[in-house]
């Protein structure tokens, strides 16, 4: 299932660690579809002089933890914020496919984390953090709810899998197949689709 | 490495008189069941007997029971086939929130067909109250089915006060028990159910041998439509080999159920009591006093299951997790959240289940490699970093 690249990085994540005396935080994703990952810099004129993280989830946010961590490390702020998931999951030697949304995080963390360092050097307020809590995403789906395939993140209105499009319930949030009366999670009426 | 399998919930490693009661079908006695001649009257009567054990199992009678190939099959086969079977009557259908996804969605398919189905809540404990099953009944209800126990939390349900609560209003009523038949006594007139669900795989038989009991006089159509097989309720070629196996795997566990039971039990009770005392935030999930034999669950608090399963892996333990991640669909337990824990918490599922072959070794191999892991991926962890904070000030 996993790449060795991958089984080497959760085994033996680099970088593990809180920076007390960080320069940026940044914090993203929730508990809901399984990883939360936090990424603390260290800022040395242009560059990222260290970089620590911590992750709550499966082999393959702990794995795209490690990799962000070390390809960011003793880079330019520039280069750090070029990294992308893609890239990550590239050097990881490929993810599985229902991992890309969920897992594959780090880069967005990183990101955050300058974001955060950047504010704080203008003297701006920094960013109100994403709330990170469950609630956040109750309701929203991660997967079809037909076939239980994992939705990608962009739109969630599309199942590649059953090629179903949905409609969200105004109610609970839940997917259900377009042109449906009602919604197949709490059973409000839907509207028609126009 | 040592290898510790405490998976029986996934797979059964297939006996050896199972394997060899299968060996002949896989060989010389190849014949089809619906054949005249010898060689498929050699077919048909391996088949009539397993039958006979599989009902023997389960106190039906022999033209009860019904081969599927695979326990989601049977719940396919008894959902479908039972509420198309009675729509004359009604449309509505009532199970329990922790169901297999063989039966909810099964009922999500008849949604879409028009029929209508409630959802009845569990407890802390994931047990159903029969109290609630009664109060979701109404008069165009046709069908009840609630599971024999639960394979994530291992709670045995009272399947027989929940019929005894639908029976009197005419409404059918199925049991999952693929996680149960087999470990636990069960009986069809004692539990007064109309049909029942049961896959060999779960106590030492093949993988594709399964069954559906229903009841003598219960009308169901069929989800297979073919040929005369299985009294015309099920059509395709007989899978002999693995029909044997059930049959003979039956036999088996009918013959040991209660030396099986007297073996696990203690080394079950050691995982519930020693795991939680071992390390700090873990609970038990499920039902501590109607518990499956060779069932412990838990959910280990700012860990991921995934995560804990592969550092299992690399030590050699086989375990199992209702964790978002180790699902392919990325959802969290719908179970665990059933019986009312937030998914932080349901990310931290994890199942040891116990074959017959396990000893006390095994639990102490795992008692000794586990609680580094869970350390390990603790303090890896943002959550728990949090939690110490809190606990700190």
């Amino acid at each position: 299932m996993y790449s060795d690249k991958v089984m080497d990085h959760f085994a033996n994540p680099r970088n593990v660690g809180v920076l007390t005396d960080a320069d940026g935080v940044g914090q993203v994703g929730n508990p809901v579809c399984g990883d939360m990952m936090t990424f603390y810099i260290k800022v040395d004129g242009d560059r990222l002089a260290d970089v620590k993280f911590q992750t709550f989830g499966c082999g393959a946010a702990i794995a795209v933890s490690s990799m962000v961590s070390e390809m960011a490390k003793g880079k330019t702020l520039a280069e750090a914020r070029a990294i992308t998931n893609e890239s990550v999951a590239e050097e990881l030697g490929g993810l599985p496919k229902n991992k890309m949304h969920c897992s594959n995080l780090g880069a967005d963390a990183l990101h955050e984390a300058i974001k955060n360092f950047e504010d704080k050097r203008a003297g701006r307020a920094p960013a109100a953090k994403p709330d990170a809590s469950p609630h956040d995403h109750e309701g929203e789906a991660c997967a079809c709810p037909y076939c239980d395939t994992a939705l990608e993140d962009k739109g969630k209105t599309f199942c590649k899998a059953c090629h179903v499009e949905f409609e969200e319930c105004p109610a609970c949030g839940g997917l259900t197949k377009k042109g449906d009366a009602r919604c197949i999670a709490c059973g409000a009426p839907l509207g028609k689709a126009s | 490495m040592r290898r510790v399998y405490l998976d029986r919930i996934a797979a059964t490693p297939l006996l050896p008189e199972v394997r060899e009661a299968m060996a002949p079908y896989l060989g010389e006695a190849f014949g089809n069941p619906q054949s005249l001649h010898s060689a498929g009257r050699r077919a048909l009567e391996a088949v009539e007997a397993a039958r006979e054990d599989v009902a023997a199992l389960v106190g039906a009678k022999a033209p009860e029971i019904y081969f599927t190939a695979s326990g989601t099959e049977a719940n396919n086969f008894a959902i479908k086939g039972l509420a198309l079977g009675q729509q004359a009557r009604g449309r509505h259908i009532v199970v329990s929130a922790i169901e297999h996804s063989s039966v909810l969605n099964s009922v999500k398919a008849l949604e879409r067909q028009g029929f209508t189905a409630t959802l009845v809540p569990v407890d802390g404990a994931g047990r159903v109250d029969p109290a609630d099953v009664a109060k979701a009944l109404t008069p165009e209800t046709t069908l009840v089915s609630v599971m024999a126990a639960n394979s994530e939390v291992g709670t045995i349900e009272p399947i027989a006060a929940i019929a005894a609560a639908a029976k009197p209003r005419g409404v059918l009523v199925h049991t999952d028990a693929v996680a149960a038949a087999g470990s636990v006594p069960l009986d069809v007139q004692a539990l007064g159910v109309d049909a029942l669900s049961l896959a060999g795989d779960q106590f030492y038989g093949p993988k594709g041998g399964a069954a559906l009991f229903v009841r003598k006089g219960v009308r169901i159509l069929p989800l297979v439509d073919g040929g005369i097989q299985e009294g015309g309720r099920r059509g395709g070629t007989e899978n002999v080999p693995a029909i044997v196996g059930l049959g003979r795997a039956a036999r088996l566990a009918a013959r040991d159920m209660e030396a099986r039971r007297a073996a696990l039990v203690p080394l079950r009770d050691r995982l519930l009591e020693e795991l939680p005392r071992r390390i700090e935030h873990v609970l038990v999930t499920g039902s501590r006093t109607d518990r499956l034999p060779h069932h412990a669950s838990f959910c280990i608090e700012f860990v991921e299951g995934e995560a804990m399963l592969l550092s299992l892996d690399m030590q050699g333990v086989a375990a199992s997790s209702g964790s978002a991640c180790t699902s392919k669909a990325l959802k969290a337990s719908h179970v665990l959240l059933a019986m009312g824990l937030d998914h932080a918490t349901a990310q931290g599922s994890l199942v040891f289940s116990l074959v017959d072959a396990a000893g006390s070794e095994d639990v102490d191999a795992l008692l000794e490699v586990f609680p580094p892991i869970v350390d390990r991926l603790r303090r890896m962890s943002p959550l728990y970093t949090e939690h110490l904070k809190k606990r700190g000030s």
